[in-house]
Formats: C-alpha cells, sequence, structure tokens
C-alpha cells in the first residue's frame, strides 16, 4: 500500500506544478470522476455476488448509520469545546 | 448531492449485476480493481496539488485554525471509540477506519475494500455517505445549538466542497476559509489514516 501513498503524492506534486494548466484539470477531474464510478462499479458487482453481504445488508446499514450517529455526535461535541475555549467571541 | 446519487447509482448496478451474475465474476478480480484504485489515488493527488484554494490557504495557517481539523479528528475517534465499545459487530480499528473516512465515501470505500475486506468496505460507503447527508440536513440545527465549527466537524472532508455551500450560509462566510482548510486537511489525511490504522 506504499504504492498508494507514493502514487498520491507523485500526483501532488505534478498537480501544483500543473496547477494552472486549465485544460489539463479538467482532464484529471474527469477520470476521477469516472475512476470513482469504475471502482464503486466493481465494488457493487463484488458485493452482490457476496451471498452473505446481501442476506446480512440490513445489519451492515444498521451498522454503518449507527457508527456514523457516533462519529458525528463525538466530533460535534468535541468542536464545540474548542469553539467555546479558542473562537467564540472574536 | 448529485454527485453522491451518481455514485451510488453506479454501486447499485454493480450490486445487480454482481447478484444476476451478468458478467463473468473471475474478469472483476481484486488485479483490475487494484489498478483502477492506482489511477484514482494518482488523480486524487494531482486535484490535491493544483486546488488553488490549498495552495493560498497555506499562507493563512495559525495555532487556532489547525486546531479545527485536529479536533474532528478526535472528536471523530472518540465517537467511533464509544460505538465500538456499545456493540459487538465492529471492533475498535475497523470502527476507527471506517470513521476516517470523514465523509469521504469514495475513497474511503475502496481503500478499506483493498486492506480490510468487503463488508467493511461497504458499512464505510454508506457510513460516510450518511455523514455527507447528515451534514447537508442538519447543518442548521448543529450551527444553532453546538457553535460555528459544528457544521465544519459534521461536514469532516466534504465541509471544502459538497457541504461547503450550506456551511457558509448558515455559520457565515468569514469561516468559510476555516472550513475548505478543514476540508483540505482531512482529505489528505483520510488515505494516511485509514493505512495506519488497518
Amino acid at each position: 500500500m506504499i504504492i498508494v501513498l507514493s502514487l498520491m503524492s507523485l500526483g501532488i506534486i505534478i498537480g501544483w506544478i500543473f496547477h494552472s494548466r486549465k485544460k489539463f484539470l479538467k482532464l484529471t477531474g474527469y477520470l476521477t470522476n469516472w475512476a470513482i464510478y469504475l471502482l464503486l462499479f466493481l465494488l457493487g458487482i463484488s458485493v452482490g455476488a457476496n451471498e452473505k453481504i446481501i442476506a446480512n445488508f440490513d445489519k451492515i446499514g444498521f451498522q454503518a448509520i449507527s457508527l456514523t450517529l457516533f462519529a458525528v455526535g463525538g466530533s460535534i461535541l468535541f468542536s464545540w469545546a474548542v469553539y467555546h475555549i479558542f473562537f467564540r467571541k472574536k | 448531492m448529485k454527485g453522491s446519487l451518481i455514485i451510488l447509482a453506479f454501486f447499485v448496478a454493480g450490486v445487480i449485476t454482481g447478484i444476476y451474475r451478468f458478467l463473468p465474476g473471475q474478469i472483476f478480480q481484486t488485479d483490475y480493481s487494484l489498478y483502477a484504485l492506482y489511477l484514482l489515488m494518482f488523480l486524487v493527488g494531482i486535484g490535491i496539488g493544483s486546488n488553488k484554494k490549498a495552495l493560498t490557504l497555506i499562507k493563512e495557517v495559525n495555532f487556532k485554525i489547525l486546531l479545527v481539523p485536529l479536533s474532528v479528528i478526535t472528536g471523530t475517534y472518540i465517537g467511533v471509540s464509544v460505538f465500538s465499545l456499545v456493540q459487538s459487530n465492529l471492533n475498535l480499528p475497523d470502527s476507527l477506519a471506517v470513521g476516517s473516512g470523514f465523509g469521504y465515501y469514495s475513497l474511503s470505500s475502496v481503500l478499506i475494500t483493498e486492506l480490510s475486506n468487503e463488508t467493511l468496505g461497504v458499512i464505510a460507503l454508506l457510513s460516510n455517505i450518511t455523514r455527507e447527508i447528515i451534514t447537508l440536513l442538519l447543518t442548521p440545527v448543529f450551527a444553532r445549538y453546538f457553535g460555528k465549527l459544528a457544521p465544519i466537524a459534521s461536514g469532516g472532508a466534504t465541509a471544502m466542497d459538497t457541504t461547503l455551500p450550506v456551511i457558509t450560509k448558515y455559520i457565515g462566510s468569514d469561516y468559510a476559509i476555516i472550513s475548505v482548510f478543514s476540508g483540505v486537511v482531512l482529505t489528505i489525511l483520510v488515505p494516511f489514516l485509514i493505512e495506519i490504522i488497518l
């Protein structure tokens, strides 16, 4: 997985060098969207073919949503404290 | 919102294709999605590197603004750790990895699928889409009762783009820079944090 992070870092450098080339950036934006579509389509296929996931989809969905409520709740409460200590009444 | 619907549509199309075996399964073994992931990470890097907002923001960094993404990470991890204690299906590392998406559902779900398994990848997808939807719907409530940073915290990585309009509408455009900064930092950190945790 080092490859993934190196590729991203390489991308950041290239993006920084070519940040004023509008056509180039439009193309990468377009390709990014299609790479995401492709990957999620592929993820969907392996999910659909996985009987264990399909049979438990309601359970998985419930886990996902309850985890999110905790994640959002925790971050809101913590940022609320940070806001009151450091940001309020500027 | 439109973007997430399109992505969800591709995912659902894939699920249907998978259930009814419209395509031979062997074609879609992990290698293909791994190369697609390599391409995506490279492209995401270009997007970050060429982001002019990110470049100008670096000049405005001070101690206080750094606290925002830090508190989003800390708060999310505290909440998710509590979650892993109150139920027994997901253990702490898995829960933390899903939480580390900070709403960046496309990248987190794909990375977690590669590093762990498909079930956790699906949880990451649904969880992080939910995070974006909650932020879009509840930002007025969060801003009213939990201070101006709350919508930024809830938005996580999406606070730089998809949820930015609604956030600035309710907390004021003077906080827009903080929102974008927090979103940019979290977006960059998502792959690193997931990598460290899994």
